[in-house]
């Protein structure tokens, strides 16, 4: 069926995509965020450091004799150490004069109410840390401003950062890997109901054409409720058109009856060999259609009857004996020997006027199809199934067309000008399915076709 | 008249070598192997005596036969401030003075090296590597303390000195620390761990003490009797001296120990940046027994304890840059100088 439908994309592949498109971006902002947030923790705690080292020296200035003194401690920048031995740089100014240290190193400008200005700059050719405090020195008859600006190198710190973003990245890899699989289980398991759904449907008989009663996720409600009018709509009309044919088919066989009488009374008066001719010509063509319409209303009644199945015990060897004993008279004008052969009895559960029906119309088949002076054989078994089959000694089926002939109105082609409409395997394949059976064409070798219905 | 001959000599010197270099007034100058060219030349300044270095250059001018090393020593502080002035003129700077190198390294002088298998405690930044470990030492005339018990620690010296001022007046010595930096590194720690060293200088002081430039001089003149008692000597070279010359004891004050280590750098404007790398890596290698100099070289190892860490040596790290301040030095230096001269 699926060659049938135009495909455009496919909705488990959507959903895993989108899912792993999401854990992609997902990953990368954790990625981005973590490192932008370790960098500042990092970044954080080299200023705190460099805060501590500047207030420690700031600390320790005085004024003595109208001259700043800095006897900063050892630990000054003793606690400046790192792993990666960055380099220190570092400055005292008293007001705007450099009191020692390193001479052009730029101060941080220090925002107004907070101790400590930080900044990052260039300097000696690289890029450094810089931490600026200041404090105002009170002497005899003189106030100063001293600063003291400590620098770092950051070698330590993209030590650090690099650290942290291997190991984020590889924790972002591994969530987004398992959010990938995750997604495929995730896509597959939102897919389920949708496969359950065709799978329930594909399995269907050819004619049933019931609701879907099995519980959906709400999402498919709407579809599986179309379906569902859909199928009810289909079954109406259909029902409809059966009814139609079934009416038609009996309204034209009462009439036909009444022209068979009339002519056949007519055939006995006229003399002329033409007008008895055409007189014969005439029956035969309202045989025809008075058959035809009878099988008609048989499918008509097959159909009707398998939405209303009434089984009971049934022995086929009786209801095929009946059949025969019926149809020997017409046999006979052939010069066809009818046998029915096989087992005594054999019983199966079933409906008697639709199986009756369906042998009937494998016996007229073979009626039609057999030759002047022949046999057809009915074969009626139990074991290893119940079967029946009828066999003649006709041209046999055309070997292509062998299934496509239980098609209703599908004819074979060497059919020739043999009367028929089509429906006689129909009804035969229709009945045997509501028994839960099926049917088997085939060809003799020894010339011939026969028809096999298992139970 | 003497002077002036001294100075014309100098100035023909410095027209004829046509720089600055060949005025210089080097400790020791010495070339080792033959040099091809001036191109092909290592320029070595350092602070440690030729004899102790010999050794290792032998072994390096062995395995590079085209190369030759010219291996110019002068102080500590002299040789900072020459290397300040032209670091493209050396290839490598040698010295004793932690604290001078590691400044130089942080002011941006080193060139790094890579791959260089070293404790992590024994080099800086790559660039700066420690090759020995030594200790300070008190060096005492043993005449002097005949039928005495020597001076463990720097308290006992202090007892000792006082007892007999009049016999030590004069007779005393120590590193004249404005002038060696060694000296001063050495003061600076002592200063840094105990309030003892006051004390010690303030006797020394008193005691009219004599101040050297060098190690060198003081066990010399400890040897010779000029001088009795020498504190903050270089063990290393004692221990050297000694091996001729047993007139002198060399105590290793049992109160708190002074280690330091002797490092070297390849200048970063060298122009021989391969050959001077190569040279520095022989020099490490050969110094932590890697290389087969080890046992040859009068040099004391870098000594690395059971553990791995640096034991009780002075931290190769950004505080020694604390006594190179400007003002906390003059600061020290005139509190020393309150102490010693007076």
């Amino acid at each position: 069926m699926a060659e049938n439908v135009h495909i455009s994309g496919s909705l488990r592949r959507r959903l895993t995509f989108s899912l792993i498109g999401g854990a992609a971006i997902l990953a990368a902002t954790l990625y981005l965020v973590a490192r932008s947030y370790s960098a500042q923790i990092a970044q954080q705690g080299q200023d705190n450091i460099l805060g501590a080292a500047v207030s420690s020296i700031l600390d320790v200035a005085i004024m003595r004799d109208g001259a700043v003194e800095v006897d900063f401690p050892y630990a000054s920048f003793s606690m400046l150490n790192t792993p990666s031995d960055d380099r220190v740089f570092y400055a005292i100014h008293q007001d705007d004069t450099l009191l020692t240290g390193y001479e052009d190193l730029p101060r941080a400008p220090i925002p107004v109410g907070e101790k400590l200005g930080f900044a990052t700059v260039e300097y000696a050719g690289t890029s450094l840390r810089l931490v600026s405090a200041s404090r105002t020195l009170v002497g005899a008859d003189l106030r100063s401003q001293v600063t003291v600006s400590i620098a770092q190198t950051q070698d330590a710190l993209a030590v650090a950062q690099n650290r942290i973003s291997r190991n984020v990245a590889l924790f972002g890899a591994g969530f987004f890997l398992l959010t990938a699989l995750l997604s495929f289980w995730a896509s597959a398991t939102t897919i389920a109901p949708l496969k359950r759904l065709t799978q329930s449907i594909t399995r269907r008989g050819p004619t049933d054409l019931s609701p879907v009663s099995k519980p959906v996720p709400s999402e498919m409600a709407p579809l599986v409720g179309s379906l569902n009018t859909l199928m009810a709509r289909l079954e109406q009309s259909l029902t409809r058109s059966e009814e139609f044919i079934a009416e038609a088919a009996h309204r034209v066989r009462t009439p036909l009856a009444t022209v068979r009488a009339h002519a056949e009374n007519t055939y006995q008066r006229v003399e002329r060999e033409d007008n008895r001719a055409a007189l014969r010509a005439m029956m035969r063509a309202v045989d025809e259609s008075s058959r035809a319409a009878g099988q008609l209303l048989d499918h008509a009644m097959v159909t009707f009857r398998s939405d209303n199945l009434e089984k009971e015990q049934i022995d086929l060897v009786a209801l095929a004996g009946e059949l025969v004993r019926n149809l020997s008279p017409v046999a006979e004008m052939k010069d066809i020997d009818l046998i029915l052969q096989g087992d005594a009895v054999v019983e199966i559960e079933g409906d008697a006027i639709l199986l009756q029906n369906a042998i009937r119309n494998l016996i007229d088949n073979a009626l039609k199809y057999s030759p002047v002076e022949s046999r057809i054989e009915l074969n009626v078994t139990a074991t290893p199934r119940p079967q029946v089959v009828v066999c003649d000694q006709g041209p046999g089926f055309p070997p292509d067309r062998m299934q496509a002939l239980t098609n209703r109105f599908s004819r074979g082609e060497n059919a020739g000008d043999t009367v028929g409409s089509g429906l006689g395997l129909t009804i035969a394949r229709d009945v045997v399915a509501v028994h839960g059976g099926s049917i088997h064409l085939s060809n003799r070798a020894e010339g011939g076709a026969c028809v096999t219905l298992s139970f | 008249m003497r002077h002036i001959i001294v100075l014309v000599t100098a100035l023909v010197l410095w027209v004829t070598a046509g720089g600055p270099l060949a005025a210089q007034d080097w400790e020791d100058r010495r070339v080792f192997g033959t040099p091809t060219s001036n191109e092909a030349t290592l320029r070595i300044l350092s602070s440690t005596d030729t004899v102790f270095l010999a050794p290792i250059i032998e072994g390096f001018i062995r395995a590079n036969p085209d190369w030759a090393v010219e291996y110019l020593v002068t102080g500590t502080a002299d040789a900072d401030m020459l290397f300040r002035a032209a670091p493209d003129r050396y290839d490598i700077l040698i010295s004793s003075a932690m604290d001078l190198q590691l400044k130089l390294v942080n002011d941006g002088y080193a060139h790094a090296l890579d791959g260089v298998e070293h404790p992590e405690w024994a080099m800086w930044r790559q660039s700066l590597f420690a090759f020995t470990s030594e200790p300070a030492a008190i060096v005492l005339n043993r005449a002097a303390f005949k039928g005495r018990e020597l001076p463990q620690t720097r308290q006992e010296l202090i007892t000792a000195l006082r007892e007999r001022s009049d016999y030590f007046t004069g007779r005393v010595g120590t590193y004249d620390v404005r002038r060696s930096g060694l000296g001063y590194l050495f003061a600076t720690q002592d200063a840094r761990v105990s309030e003892t060293y006051w004390r010690l200088m303030e006797v020394m002081g008193a005691l009219n003490t004599r101040l050297y430039c060098c190690s060198g001089d003081m066990i010399d003149d400890v040897a010779e009797g000029r001088i009795l008692a020498a504190y903050n000597v270089l063990g290393s070279y004692a221990a050297a001296r000694q091996e001729e010359d047993d007139r002198f004891a060399i105590i290793q004050p049992s109160d708190f120990p002074t280690m330091m280590m002797r490092t070297g750098f390849v200048s970063v404007q060298s122009v021989h940046m391969d050959e001077a790398e190569a040279f520095l890596r022989h020099l490490v290698a050969a110094q932590t027994g890697q290389g087969a100099q080890a046992a040859t070289s009068p040099l004391p190892p870098l000594a690395v304890s059971a553990d791995g860490s640096a034991g009780a040596i002075i931290p190769l790290d950004p505080s020694l840059m604390a006594f190179q301040d400007r003002l906390k030095r003059r600061t020290f230096l005139e509190e020393w100088e309150n102490a010693v001269i007076q």
